[in-house]
């Protein structure tokens, strides 16, 4: 007897099954997810991200930023995202509804950054880190993104949007600046925020 | 179906016609395999960088080419792409040949392909390397990508199910089903998860399933089957003894065809997703146990009574080792499924160690012992020296139980402090340090296994040939490398002398 059509075919089955169970049919159940409206202030949430944040979330996904941090907060009681103040409450599907590509992560290395936008909204903090995280953080392991900044060789006055970067890391006479990659980039982070109040996601 | 492929005893045709066999798969199979070494060195170079800028951010921190987020990526796509599918259709393409008693049909069809294949994984690496990739783990090679996989993977299906209805022995062999099965499978799991993922097909977190439905299978249903059955193959051939149970065997597969499917969910655990899909994942975690314990009990009993064949032969030693870790990755990662296991260490460096023991130790190590095997038959050549075995033996296998051993280890205190508030954020990663660290070393002994292992085959290929002197075994002693060469090549020069 020739088994061969029998086997292809229920190896087939397997695979259709799962991406049926697991792919569409969540697909399915998200479809119909809409956006919530604040009744006291008439604001929206989610938005899509547009402007700067939307182009500096080409720069996160090309500097690889996701290999070293997740965009996700568990549920209270669940790890400890939430005592660790990296979000006021779990984040849930709705949270993600307009992004492309979802950018959840599945590492560690640093912080959760799902709402760094809310801890952290300082434009100077985000530019001093990037530039050289030991200037906020000693010890940190994350790498140094110089390349979105430039140097500019400037008397004493400092010109505009030269970050403040302590006097032991610079260099005398020159100023460094942000490139417009750094700047959508810090848009983007800022653009980090999943505090609104969702109905399915009480804790 | 038999259990055992061809005995020690067989007549003198069927020995004619394996070696037949054997000659045919010669061109495509050692071009797919050397492929793979070499991809398996550039991914070895891509780890050691990204190993080495976790502990030290500033080495050769001004490059935005190798950031740590483009080389590491990199370095995980090199091995999956290059190495470990390279290796699998070489051995899949020789072993369905052997097990067929075929011939393996389009030879130059099957080599463009690998050639094709190879164009993918170049384009892929510099775009990512240039900004280009997606951070869609396992998925970062751009959409222009995907027809340099998608079409030899299509090849490579055809030419297996070609030989699967042409085939001229009477009975199947467990390993088959497996083959069959990864050449469905690749193809649908890699065109399905492209096209959701570039074309957006699927939106908001399904983006986030899709994702790991494919990272996780293309691990489970690609890779694992192809090293299961070669370990099938290999286990049984080189001790003589025939596989212990038939129709363990078979519930191996089907329980591995059905649950390994519905597991992938267990990536997003904690995740924004219905609590029931990760149900899904854990269920279908546990379930594994039963593929990945019949698979043990088959190759372990097989081993009964020839322990001692371990000292010699470099096929078995690489092969059985992969086995094992098969066993003990499978029921970890059976065990990290678990929602209590993976609050504590879903995010550290656990999982990082896990991947290797799986994809290293367990299905690499099977790929090296296939190549022992498969290289001095394809070549009708030897391998040239039994030390540069031993290095690579030893690199290899102390590397990788270094490595699990040490980051699992480390990831689970990772964890423990991670859910603590009362330790700041950077103590975890000063805490975690000294481990990245010991990364590095054992990752070097990996590395240098791997330099060793690939001038084994570059000289197995070139055209010295050690054919009149019997296998390699670890216990065998050969004459310097480059004294033999230089012999040879007097005797060369003498008899174009005496020709002239
Ligand atoms: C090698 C891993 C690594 C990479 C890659 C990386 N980071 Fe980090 N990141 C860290 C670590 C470790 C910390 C914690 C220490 C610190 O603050 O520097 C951190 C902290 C941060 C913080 C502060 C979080 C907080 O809660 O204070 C932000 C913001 C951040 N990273 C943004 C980024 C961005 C944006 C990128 C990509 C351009 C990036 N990181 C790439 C490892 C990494
Ligand atoms: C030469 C020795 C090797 C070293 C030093 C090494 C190092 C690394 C590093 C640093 C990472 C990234 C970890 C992180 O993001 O924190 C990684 C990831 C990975 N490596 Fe390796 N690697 C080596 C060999 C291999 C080989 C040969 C394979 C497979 C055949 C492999 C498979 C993987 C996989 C699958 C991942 C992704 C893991 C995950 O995200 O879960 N590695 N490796």
């Amino acid at each position: 007897m020739n088994r061969t059509p029998f086997i292809i075919f229920g190896v087939f089955l397997t695979i259709a099954f799962s991406l049926s169970g697991l792919v569409l049919i969540p697909n399915w159940q998200f479809q119909d997810h809409k956006p919530v409206i604040n009744t006291r202030d008439g604001s929206q949430y989610p938005v899509p991200y547009f402007g700067m944040a939307l182009q500096g979330r080409d720069v996160y996904v090309d500097q690889g930023c996701t290999y070293c941090h997740t965009q996700q907060v568990r549920a209270k009681g669940y790890g400890g995202d939430i005592r660790r103040n990296w979000g006021n409450r779990r984040t849930v599907a709705r949270d993600y509804m307009y992004e492309f590509p979802v950018l959840l992560g599945t590492m560690r290395t640093g912080p959760d950054l799902a709402n760094i936008g809310a801890r952290q909204p300082s434009r100077d903090w985000h530019y001093l880190h990037l530039y050289n995280p030991q200037i906020t953080s000693a010890g940190s392991i994350m790498p140094r993104f110089q390349y979105l900044f430039r140097t500019i060789k400037a008397g004493e006055l400092a010109p505009s949007g030269a970050i403040p970067l302590p006097p032991a890391f610079q260099a005398d006479g020159t100023h460094i600046v942000p490139t417009a990659r750094g700047e959508q980039l810090v848009e983007y982070l800022r653009a980090q925020n999943r505090t609104f109040p969702l109905p399915e996601a009480k804790q | 179906m038999t259990s055992l492929p061809e005995g020690p005893n067989e007549n003198k045709l069927e020995q004619i016609s394996r070696i037949l066999i054997d000659d045919s798969s010669r061109v495509p199979v050692s071009l797919w395999f050397a492929s793979s070494v070499f991809w398996l060195l550039m991914g070895s170079v891509a780890a050691m960088i990204s190993s080495v800028k976790l502990h030290h951010p500033d080495f050769l921190g001004n490059i935005e080419w190798l950031t740590f987020g483009r080389i590491r990526p990199v370095h995980l796509d090199i091995v999956f792409y290059g190495w470990s599918s390279m290796a699998a259709v070489g051995c899949l393409l020789w072993l369905q040949a052997r097990l067929c008693h075929v011939k393996l049909p389009w030879p130059l069809l099957l080599s463009g392909l690998a050639m094709v294949w190879n164009v993918g994984v170049c384009v892929g690496v510099v775009a990512v390397l240039a900004g280009h990739g997606s951070s869609i783990e396992y998925l970062e090679f751009p959409a222009y990508c995907a027809p340099f996989f998608a079409i030899p993977a299509l090849g490579v299906l055809a030419a297996n199910v070609k030989m699967y209805v042409t085939k001229e022995s009477q009975h199947t062999y467990v390993s088959q089903w497996y083959l069959l099965a990864a050449t469905v499978w690749l193809p649908i799991l890699y065109v399905t998860a492209m096209a959701c993922t570039y074309f957006g097909l699927v939106q908001g977190v399904s983006q986030a399933i899709t994702n790991w439905w494919f990272g996780h299978n293309a691990l489970g249903l690609w890779v694992t089957p192809i090293a299961v059955a070669t370990a099938y193959y290999l286990i049984p051939k080189v001790t003589g003894k025939p596989v212990h149970s038939y129709h363990l065997s078979l519930l191996g597969f089907w329980s591995l065809a059905i649950f390994y499917n519905w597991a992938g969910t267990h990536h997003l655990t904690g995740g924004p997703l219905p609590a029931w899909t990760i149900t899904v994942g854990v269920v279908g975690s546990m379930m594994m146990f039963i593929p990945v314990i019949t698979v043990a009990i088959n190759h372990h009993m097989t081993m009964r009574g020839v322990f001692h064949m371990l000292k010699t032969s470099p096929t078995l030693r690489f092969t059985v080792f992969g086995s094992v870790m098969y066993t003990v990755a499978s029921f970890q990662g059976s065990l990290e499924a678990l929602r209590s296991h993976q609050e504590i260490t879903h995010f550290t460096q656990y999982t990082i160690g896990h991947a290797h023991l799986g994809l290293y130790g367990f299905f690499s190590m099977i790929m090296f012992g296939a190549m022992y095997y498969i290289f001095p038959r394809i070549t009708n050549n030897e391998w040239s020296s039994a030390r540069l075995i031993k290095v690579h033996f030893w690199g290899s296998s102390i590397g990788v139980l270094a490595y699990g051993a040490g980051l699992c280890w480390a990831g689970w205190w990772q964890g423990m402090m991670m859910i603590d508030p009362g330790i700041p954020f950077l103590e975890t990663v000063a805490y975690i340090r000294p481990y990245l660290i010991m990364r590095s070393v054992s990752g070097a002994g990996m590395t240098i296994a791997h330099i060793a292992f690939a001038i084994s085959v570059w000289r197995i290929l070139s055209r010295h040939h050690f054919v009149m002197s019997g296998p390699t075994l670890f216990t065998t002693a050969r004459p310097a490398w480059r004294e033999f060469v230089n012999e040879q090549e007097k005797r060369e020069q003498a008899e174009l002398e005496a020709q002239s």
